[in-house]
């Protein structure tokens, strides 16, 4: 099977550098596909490296992503980083699957290459699934925020422990429509008057007044009694922020979910774009157009694209969710 | 694991690797969070990152390295190959890095 890989590319057996035909022995497919990857991490590099850069810019601010991140699909309570875990294993997985594709690919077994190709693609669509789901939570919110004066978001607290606006408000955080619950609205049309901000905060005010168990925490991480949290938000807070935008989050400064939508969103679009890759590659395997070229190459052209999809996430895992 | 290919024993190797790296981070990064560490690994810094940072982006690094040489299979290209796609990734990046985080202290500047 390596003799049709030979016949494809043509031995010129100069030295390499003297003008020999193939010094890196790799098909001109191949090479361009590295170099693609060459490009594409720094790209990725860039883009973490200018997250980088915003974060330890409001260091003490910034939201704590084990604090943030705290949902998992059909399960009700705090997981910290458990969802983003599964998310991780799904797409090492899937590598696994791909790396097991190439190997049979070189062994020329057309029905092995189908099976793990496939699995490789199941892997990939649960995890944009995964990150869909993460994505809407994302926007949906999770605790609420209180927006200052300065553009800092601060949150609710029970004593040292973070709780949620819903929490205070007595409002079940699990319902279809706690966001209109909690801003007392009919549907999502009759918002938006004058004085709705001003009126949600002393809402918000008020029940703190009520529930003495209730305090703030500051963005910078600090816990203020239930007296000073009352003084705090009269003199200093502007509106109740529920989920995120592009404009304003509830969870910390507004550039989080800038970037958080962008580098996951650029992301999830190279893993889209990696599935339907696979899925061409896929249907060329089952029509047999490798048997006949004599060569699996192309499967493993795509599982180096696909690898580097994993890699960049290992990256984005560590910079966005741990450090 | 490189010079004797034969079967698939390498991959499974590499994947239960990955998989522990993995859940030790996850792991540490909750422990953070709930405050169950030593205090010197999340507060006391060097070069400017919590020892616990540096300590993650490392096992990153490893994971990466995994990744690259066995899966994509460039531990089994030549050698020329090999180092013609490290070593841009390995100068570039890094010193893109360093100009970036370095020199943006002028952002603090108030002109």
């Amino acid at each position: 099977m390596d003799e049709a890989l030979d016949e494809a590319l043509v031995k010129d057996h100069k030295p390499a550098w003297k003008g020999g035909d193939q010094p890196y022995e790799a098909s001109y497919g191949k090479l361009m596909m590295w170099f693609f990857l060459i490009t594409d991490t720094l790209t990725f590099s860039a883009f973490l490296a200018a997250y980088g850069f915003s974060r330890f810019k409001y260091p003490e601010v910034w939201p704590v992503p084990e604090d943030v991140f705290t949902h998992f699909p059909f399960l009700q309570g705090e997981h910290p980083l458990l969802f983003v875990a599964l998310m991780t294993f799904i797409l090492i997985m899937s590598s696994v699957t791909m790396v097991l594709a190439v190997n049979y690919g070189h062994k020329m077994e057309k029905n092995k290459v189908i099976l793990w190709l496939s699995l490789t693609i199941v892997g990939g669509c649960l995890f944009l699934g995964s990150q869909a789901w993460e994505w809407g939570h994302f926007i949906h919110g999770d605790r609420g925020g209180i927006e200052t004066k300065n553009e800092y978001v601060v949150h609710v607290a029970e004593g040292e422990k973070l709780s949620s606006v819903y929490e205070l408000m007595d409002i079940d955080k699990y319902s279809d429509d706690s966001s209109l619950k909690y801003f007392g609205l009919e549907d999502l049309t009759s918002e938006m008057q004058e004085g709705f901000d001003q009126q949600n905060i002393n809402t918000l005010i008020e029940q703190l007044k009520v529930k003495p168990s209730f305090n703030i925490r500051k963005a910078n991480k600090q816990f203020l009694t239930n007296e000073e949290s009352i003084k705090y938000l009269n003199k200093n807070a502007t509106k109740v922020i529920v989920g995120a935008n592009l404009y304003e989050n509830e969870y910390g400064h507004r550039l989080f979910a800038d970037y958080f939508y962008f580098i996951t969103g650029f992301h999830g679009f190279h893993v889209f774009s990696g599935v339907v890759l696979l899925i061409v590659i896929l249907i060329n395997v089952i029509k047999g157009t490798y048997e006949r070229r004599g060569h699996y190459e192309m499967v493993e052209k795509v599982g180096l694209y696909w690898h580097f999809v994993d890699l960049v996430w290992v990256f984005v895992f560590t910079f966005f969710y741990l450090v | 694991m490189g010079a004797e290919k034969k079967g698939n024993w390498w991959i499974w190797r590499v994947f239960w690797i990955l998989l522990f790296v993995t859940a030790f981070e996850v792991v540490l990064g909750i422990l953070k969070v709930n405050e169950k560490l030593p205090e010197f690994l999340v507060y006391d810094t060097f070069l400017g990152l919590a020892w616990l940072t540096h300590i993650f982006i490392i096992l990153t690094i490893f994971k990466a390295a995994y990744i690259v040489m066995t899966f994509m299979h460039l531990g089994d290209e030549k050698v020329t190959l090999k180092w013609t796609i490290l070593l841009p990734a390995f100068i570039l990046v890094p010193y893109l890095l360093f100009i970036l985080l370095n020199e943006a202290v002028y952002t603090y500047l108030k002109i």
